[in-house]
């Protein structure tokens, strides 16, 4: 049941970064604010940004954000601070660290998997496309019957 | 009584596909089993969609006796919402689930008539055995048509967010897919089990690929139309874990539609054919058990307990552990197929393999994440869109660009050099209208101009293809028109595929972009300014409807002083379950849209009513749907190629 009130939670979330109420009165700070907004996750949602969602804790982080934004803090150090309280759990963007170097790397390590792969396949197409030690002597005795 | 007959009619299909399982597996060397197997897979279909005519009924009479009907439906609701609350709830979809299964498994009895008989057997054999897994779970783990001793007066109604008609149609299509590769996944174990690949196989597989591939194509675009417009803020892709549980299929079966077609063409990669053909239902599955467990947090996720999802999750693993099993068992003693050069068009498909296939392990990693890593250290944490914009999107794009030389490249031995030459013009053409956008449009946005040169470089491609195809330019008029007409339908899917994605990403660019946002509390007669268009809130009403009471806005919007829209947001109460929903109101404008949400009443200035209008102005975000279901219409044209139909044997000719 506590599932289902959350999925319903999660449906009313409506696009409520944009309340009038809650923006800041300098249009650089609120775009700061809201790039940020996307990066971080609204923790009682159901995989929902707090720039999206309408729930209290989202309303609640969104001005947390906004006050330090509005205090001169960078991203970085407004990101550090929510971590510092709430976990990574709390980013959408895992961070670049040792711990997440396989979910940062693996893509990648996919790509050359798959070029490494087929590299390896044109070799060996073109052993297979070399004579046998059969056919070599073959060759070689037609062109001997040429020649002669 | 309808209820009984319904789950009596479900146990006997469970026991027809036990009998098509036997049959077929045995009848591939003898045409009276095998027959037999054919009548049990054509009777599992029938008796399966006797239960789901029995569960709507059930849903249509308001029957609250049945469990699944009291808890998803009521008397209030519109007819049509609960004919489809037969497939909103998680039994009723296992239901529709079984009944594509079923149903994919008797169109191949009924048109597999030109199929050798050792390979239809079986293939109806393997599609028994999943028929089998999935119609047990649903008969003892999920009955839809279980009763209630005591039953109440009125239902608990589906959530108000899913009384939508795109939603009405967004699951049928999305099984369709689903379910779809399960037929190919059922070729794949029969030919493993026969040992023999060839190219009339891979042309045997690739309509039942195309038409799966289609119908989920149409089925993820409406699922994502119905987000964009229900959700009231414009989204259209979150990069949720159900999501990617339809888009990893998706991927893989675009993997296989590629692939299929060089081992069709060429007599090559066929390993690596069976190989996509086993993973593109593997990943079908790994989406049911995803959504239907309960160990993701999803905005969609179905209500079930962790019971259920283990026992998918063990459907999952004697399904696929079985194929792949077989796979590694038997792939390696297949025939090498066609050899080609390095610089060729399977080369290039092989590259567009690659690309697919990372960006579904990137997905996969993406979603599956958060429990990795809670695993290994018991740190929680999340995998959200800015991870996918990083990682899927520069794949993509990479594929993108290399996507329009693959038609125009020779099989086995290509000219990449003569290949860029007939592109030049389109390369041309998609840098200027890059240029042009990044100097018209504002802001200026350098990596969105790249993109759009993307969008217009995959749309010129295609038809700059087309152009080469029927000597465009070169011959005279009337020899262009015969060949154009002579195309054949399988080349015309092609285009309209390529077509469709170029668009797709034109208008994904452009959305995301240049999307404008603009949010006031209004009180009656107050304006906001969205872009060039400014919206007055004329009135609002209360109204009522059939399972509602509604707030009605009357919102005017002008551009440049004329009136181009009488838009009606509205705002909902669903009494039964105390929720209120918004719907949109969206006003055309070509390719754009102007989108606006009547939010909550509040206190305005001098003590007024004002509610919180919010507006937002979409450019090209119709190319968004337009261009999927473009693909998809590509996939179905592909589909109607007489070749595909005809039988390989007879076409030999």
């Amino acid at each position: 049941m506590r599932r289902i009130l959350a999925v319903i939670a999660g449906g009313l979330c409506i696009a409520a970064a944009s309340d009038p109420a809650e923006r800041l009165a300098d249009p650089t700070q609120e775009a700061a604010a809201r790039e940020i907004f996307e990066e971080v996750r609204c923790l009682v949602c159901q995989n929902e940004s707090i720039n999206d969602s309408d729930a209290e804790l989202a309303r609640d982080l969104r001005r947390v954000v906004r006050e330090q934004v509005a205090a001169g803090r960078d991203p970085a150090q407004v990101k550090a601070f929510l971590t510092d309280r709430y976990g990574e759990y709390v980013l959408l963007k895992p961070a670049f660290s040792l711990g997440n170097a396989v979910l940062w790397l693996g893509p990648f390590a996919a790509v050359l998997a798959g070029l490494a792969f087929l590299a390896l396949r044109v070799r060996r197409r073109d052993l297979a496309e070399t004579l046998t030690v059969d056919e070599e002597a073959r060759l070689a005795r037609l062109l001997e019957d040429r020649d002669a | 009584m309808t209820a009984e007959l319904g789950a009596f009619a479900l146990a006997l299909a469970l026991a027809l596909s036990i009998g098509q399982t036997a049959l077929g597996l045995f009848g591939a060397r003898r045409p009276a089993l095998a027959g037999a197997a054919s009548g049990a897979s054509l009777g599992a279909f029938l008796c399966v969609t006797a239960a789901f005519a029995a569960l709507m009924v059930a849903f249509v009479t308001s029957d609250f006796s049945v469990a699944n009907v009291a808890a998803n439906s009521n008397t209030a609701k519109p007819m049509l919402y609960k004919v489809a609350g037969a497939w909103g709830s998680h039994e009723g979809s296992m239901l529709l689930w079984c009944m594509a299964l079923t149903g994919y498994g008797a169109a191949v009895a009924a048109f597999g008539r030109d199929l050798p008989l050792a390979l239809r057997s079986r293939v109806i054999g393997v599609q028994g055995v999943l028929g089998v897994m999935f119609l047990a779970y649903t008969v003892f783990a999920s009955n839809p048509l279980a009763r209630l001793l005591d039953p109440p007066v009125e239902g608990r109604s589906l959530n108000p967010l899913l009384q939508d008609p795109a939603l009405v149609l967004h699951p049928p299509f999305l099984y369709l897919g689903y379910v779809g590769f399960s037929v190919v996944f059922s070729f794949a174990v029969a030919a493993l089990i026969g040992g023999r690949i060839d190219a009339a196989w891979a042309r045997w597989v690739r309509p039942w690929t195309l038409a799966a591939w289609s119908m989920l194509t149409v089925g993820i675009t409406l699922g994502s139309f119905w987000a964009y417009y229900e959700l009231g803020w414009g989204g259209w892709w979150f990069w949720d874990p159900v999501e990617n549980a339809s888009f990893m299929p998706w991927l893989i079966g675009t993997a296989l539609l590629h692939s299929a077609v060089v081992t069709e063409k060429r007599g090559a990669l066929s390993g690596w054919t069976l190989f996509l053909a086993l993973a593109a239902f593997t990943f079908s599955m790994l989406g049911a058990f995803l959504v239907r467990s309960g160990v993701l947090t999803s905005v969609h996720a179905f209500a079930v307990d962790p019971t259920r999802g283990a026992l998918l999750l063990a459907i999952l693993g004697a399904a696929s552990g079985a194929g792949f099993a077989l796979f590694a068992w038997r792939a390696p003693a297949l025939q090498p197929g066609g050899l080609f050069a390095p610089v060729s068009r399977e080369s290039l498909i092989v590259l567009n393999n690659i690309i697919l296939t990372a960006a579904t392990a990137t997905v996969l990693l993406g979603t599956l994440y958060p429990l990795i890593r809670e695993a290994m250290d018991g740190e929680a944490v999340s995998v959200g869109p800015p991870y996918f914009n990083l990682t899927f999107t520069p794949l993509m794009a990479v594929a993108f660009l290399i996507l329009p030389f693959g038609p125009l490249t020779a099989w086995k031995r290509g000219d990449l050099g003569a290949a860029g030459q007939r592109l030049m013009l389109a390369a041309a053409a998609a840098i200027i209208f890059a240029l042009a956008t990044f100097a018209l449009v504002s802001p200026r946005k350098a990596l969105a101009a790249a993109g759009v040169a993307l969008g217009f470089w995959l749309v010129f491609g295609a038809l700059a293809e087309v152009a080469e195809r029927t000597r465009a330019f070169r011959a005279p008029a009337a020899e262009v028109w015969r060949r154009l007409v002579g195309l054949p339908r399988g080349a015309w899917g092609m285009t309209l595929a390529h077509l469709g994605l170029g668009l797709f990403t034109l208008g994904a660019v452009f959305e995301t972009a240049w999307k404008i946002e603009a949010a006031e509390a209004l009180s009656l007669g107050g304006r906001i300014e969205v872009g060039a268009y400014s919206l007055t809130l004329d009135s609002v009403r209360t109204g009522e409807g059939p399972n509602y009471i509604a707030e009605r806005g009357h919102v005017t919007v002008t551009h440049g002083g004329r009136v181009i829209c009488e838009a009606r947001p509205e705002r909902r109460f669903y009494p039964t379950g105390k929720q209120t929903t918004s719907e949109v109101a969206l006003c055309n404008r070509g390719l754009d849209q102007i989108y606006i949400v009547l939010g909550e009443r509040r206190a305005g200035e001098g003590g007024r009513p004002a509610w919180l209008v919010r507006g937002y102005f979409n450019p090209w975000v119709q190319l968004i749907f337009l261009g999927p279901l473009l693909m998809a219409v590509g996939g179905l044209v592909s589909l109607s190629d007489r070749r595909l139909r005809l039988a390989a044997g007879r076409k030999a000719a």
